[in-house]
């Protein structure tokens, strides 16, 4: 069992999407785990067969139970034979060393490809389903269209009132959410020294470039303001690494990349930071296309093991209709988050005169015991910086 | 056409429809004659034109000597000059020694001749295998015909074809071939008297159902339509397509099964590699990939030269219990 966040104790599986015989590969979804977050999509970072699934449907175990086996690719026959070597799911938050990786299979066709029917494929398409999600039934395991179709019905199941078995596969329950949000804010403002800094951007370069760039896009295609923001603040972090990573065992340690997690607020209320990994790396079209999945995911009950746990900072953006500035708490154990507030037309002087501008606050929350006020000062100025020069984002 | 539709009404084989298809079009048409080796005084070597030398005459009913490639090279100069020739090829294996003529001259002739010259020929050939007569007999080769561009094959399975397609086949301008299984000319049954003609264009779905479409033609239908029957006790509802025409094929008919069931076994006695499964099955691919919810399947002839001895024989053909076992495994596989 993952853990899904520093604050994560056990974890309830509700579904295998996986059985014994199958052949898996590194981030494929393997399980659906009912945590305090809701239902969230487990993936492996191991390749080979599953030679067992250890947790039966509706257990609820502590994080880093053994819950499943995957076995060599190579050992075909028998499953049970097999020498299967335990392997954890997902790496908790510190990564530990993983598993020496089961060897690749020479360069060929995909071993593991999920085979989906061409008519399952479409029906899939039709009814807005992820065919590579079920199990098949049809010839050598394919997922046909009377798979796609169970599904479908299951899910109108699931999402029927009063499903009284525990197991949940779509949504999350508000009073257990609050309940994690409580514990782990709780631990910060316990544990942790913060110091809040905040630092009003002009706002203009950004607004103007992106009124010009949108223009010229496909509506699909066409970005909204806080992907600069996302990007900007990435790439001061690369200036700025000491506040990108995690507080563990009485020291800092850097993140391995730049994961930020986005606060995403819940319908409902509630609200989850599923990491969007190597964020500076990425274009702000690409990011842009990352943030929706991420947040139509996030509302749907789709988030996968990998966003959880694995960010290295917190940003949260309180968009048009929030307040002026946010200064926020930061999530255990990263060691700062990242606050914006709306963007406001105020007073502003420009070159001596006086002008309405619109402005952004932004905000940062830093823990004392990795970092300075000096060195968040250092990121704020970044993120200014980076916000004047938009189009090189 | 005369009124000569079934003289004796009641039960009659696959062979007597046949004669009677012969009878008629003798009756019909002065210019039409019968040629083929051992067709007059003996009757036909699988007795179809038994009794045609007696009614009508060596002028309209002529034996030939034993050279496939001479009298098939006649019926197509007698089709050049006007007459309406029906010849017949005692199995699909000597055929080939009339290959050339078949391929080369009668297939070509109307196109290289710019449409001025028709040939209006109609051979008849007995193909398959089941009569324990080996390897030099028992072949199904008409898949190889329905390669050929200007040749139209036909492959009556059901009594109205047997009885029909002949007048189609010689009111065609150019060249068809008719390939008659020969297990099929001992099969009895009514004719269906509503039926006074046929197309030779269409396939025809034989069995509706909804789980897998069976394609096959020839003997084949009959093991596909008993295969339907053992697979609907299983409740697999399995819709059975007689294809008819071998060339050119009715696609439209065979995607509009596939497109309905999602399923498709090919049932072919032809050996499977290059064979017009094969054919069928790559167009069902090319036209209606994302109709198909399941591998396409084919049960074809076992790719041996056609044994001898009966249990090796049946076992070389495809049988109904084949096509059991390909569409149960699409529909559940274990």
């Amino acid at each position: 069992m993952p853990a899904l966040g520093a604050d994560m104790g056990a974890g309830t599986l509700v579904e295998w999407l996986i059985k014994p015989g199958d052949l898996v590969k590194r981030g494929d979804i393997v399980a659906v785990v009912e945590t305090q977050k809701g239902a969230i999509e487990i993936e492996t970072f191991n390749e080979g067969m599953v030679s067992e699934l250890v947790v039966p449907v509706g257990t609820k175990v502590p994080v880093g139970s053994l819950i499943a086996r995957i076995g060599e690719p190579s050992e075909a026959t028998p499953a049970k034979a097999a020498p299967a070597k335990a392997v954890p799911l997902a790496p908790p938050v510190s990564p530990p060393s993983l598993p020496a990786a089961a060897p690749m299979t020479p360069a060929g066709p995909a071993l593991h490809a999920v085979k989906i029917t061409p008519a399952a494929r479409r029906r899939a398409a039709e009814l807005s389903i992820d065919p590579a999600r079920l199990s098949g039934t049809g010839v050598e395991g394919a997922v046909t269209v009377a798979d796609v179709e169970a599904a479908v019905a299951h899910r109108a199941a699931a999402q029927a009132p009063p499903a009284s078995t525990p197991a949940r596969r779509i949504g999350f329950d508000p009073a257990e959410m609050r309940k994690a949000i409580a514990a782990a804010m709780g631990r910060s403002k316990r544990e942790i020294p913060h110091y809040y800094l905040s630092h009003t951007i002009d706002f203009g370069a950004v607004l103007t470039w992106l009124a010009a760039f949108n223009d010229a896009q496909p509506v699909p295609n066409r970005l909204l303001p806080a992907v600069l923001l996302l990007k900007a603040s990435a790439l001061a972090l690369r200036e700025v690494p000491q506040l990108n990573g995690t507080y563990v065992d009485g020291g800092f340690q850097p993140g391995a990349g730049i994961h930020v997690g986005w606060a995403i607020s819940l319908r409902g209320g509630g609200l989850v930071a599923p990491a969007v990994r190597d964020a500076d790396t990425h274009s702000l079209t690409e990011l842009m296309a990352v943030m929706r999945d991420l947040v139509q995911r996030a509302r749907a009950g789709g988030l996968r093991s990998s966003e959880l746990g694995s960010a290295t900072i917190t940003i949260t953006s309180l968009g048009d209709r929030g307040a002026e500035t946010v200064l926020g708490i930061i999530y255990p154990p990263q060691v700062a988050l990242i606050g914006f507030g709306g963007v406001a037309v105020r007073p502003w002087v420009v070159d001596g005169r006086v002008e309405p501008r619109p402005l952004v606050t932004v905000s940062l929350a830093g823990d004392h015991r990795a970092s300075d006020g000096h060195i968040g000062g250092l990121l704020l100025n970044a993120i200014e910086r980076l916000l004047q020069v938009p189009e090189k984002l | 056409m005369s009124a000569s539709v079934n003289p004796t009404p009641g039960p009659i084989t696959y062979r007597e429809a046949c004669r009677q298809g012969l009878r008629d079009a003798l009756l019909n048409d002065p210019k039409t004659f019968l040629m083929g080796e051992d067709i007059g005084r003996y009757g036909g070597c699988y007795a179809v034109t038994k009794g045609l030398l007696d009614e009508f005459g060596e002028e309209r009913v002529r034996d030939t000597p034993l050279s496939e490639s001479a009298y098939v090279g006649a019926g197509i100069g007698a089709a050049l000059t006007g007459m309406r020739p029906i010849v017949e090829i005692m199995t699909v294996n000597f055929s080939l020694l009339a290959l050339d003529q078949i391929v080369n001259n009668a297939a070509t002739i109307p196109h290289m001749s710019g449409g001025q010259f028709a040939v209006p020929l109609v051979i008849r050939i007995a193909t398959g295998g089941g009569r324990r007569v080996a390897a030099q007999h028992s072949h199904s080769l008409e898949g190889w015909y329905a390669h050929i561009p200007g040749l139209r094959i036909l492959a009556p399975a059901v009594l109205e074809d047997a009885r029909f397609m002949l007048a189609a086949a010689l009111a065609d301008p150019n060249p068809v071939l008719i390939f008659e299984h020969v297990m099929l000319y001992n099969v009895e049954g009514e004719l269906d008297p509503a039926v006074i003609g046929v197309d030779i264009d269409r396939a025809k779905v034989r069995r509706e159902g909804s789980d897998v479409s069976v394609i096959a033609y020839g003997n084949g239908l009959f093991k596909a339509l008993a295969a339907a029957e053992t697979l609907a006790a299983d409740e697999i509802s399995s819709e059975v397509v007689d294809l008819r025409v071998l060339r050119p094929l009715d696609t439209a008919t065979i995607l509009a099964s596939v497109a309905k069931t999602r399923r498709c076994v090919i049932v072919d006695e032809g050996w499977k590699s290059g064979s017009l499964a094969a054919e069928i099955g790559m167009r069902i691919v090319e036209q209606a990939f994302f109709d198909l919810d399941a591998p396409l399947r084919r049960v074809c002839g076992r790719e041996v030269p056609m044994p001898y001895a009966a249990h090796l024989e049946d076992a070389a053909l495809p049988q109904a219990a084949d096509i059991v076992a390909a569409a149960r495994g699409l529909v559940h596989p274990a």
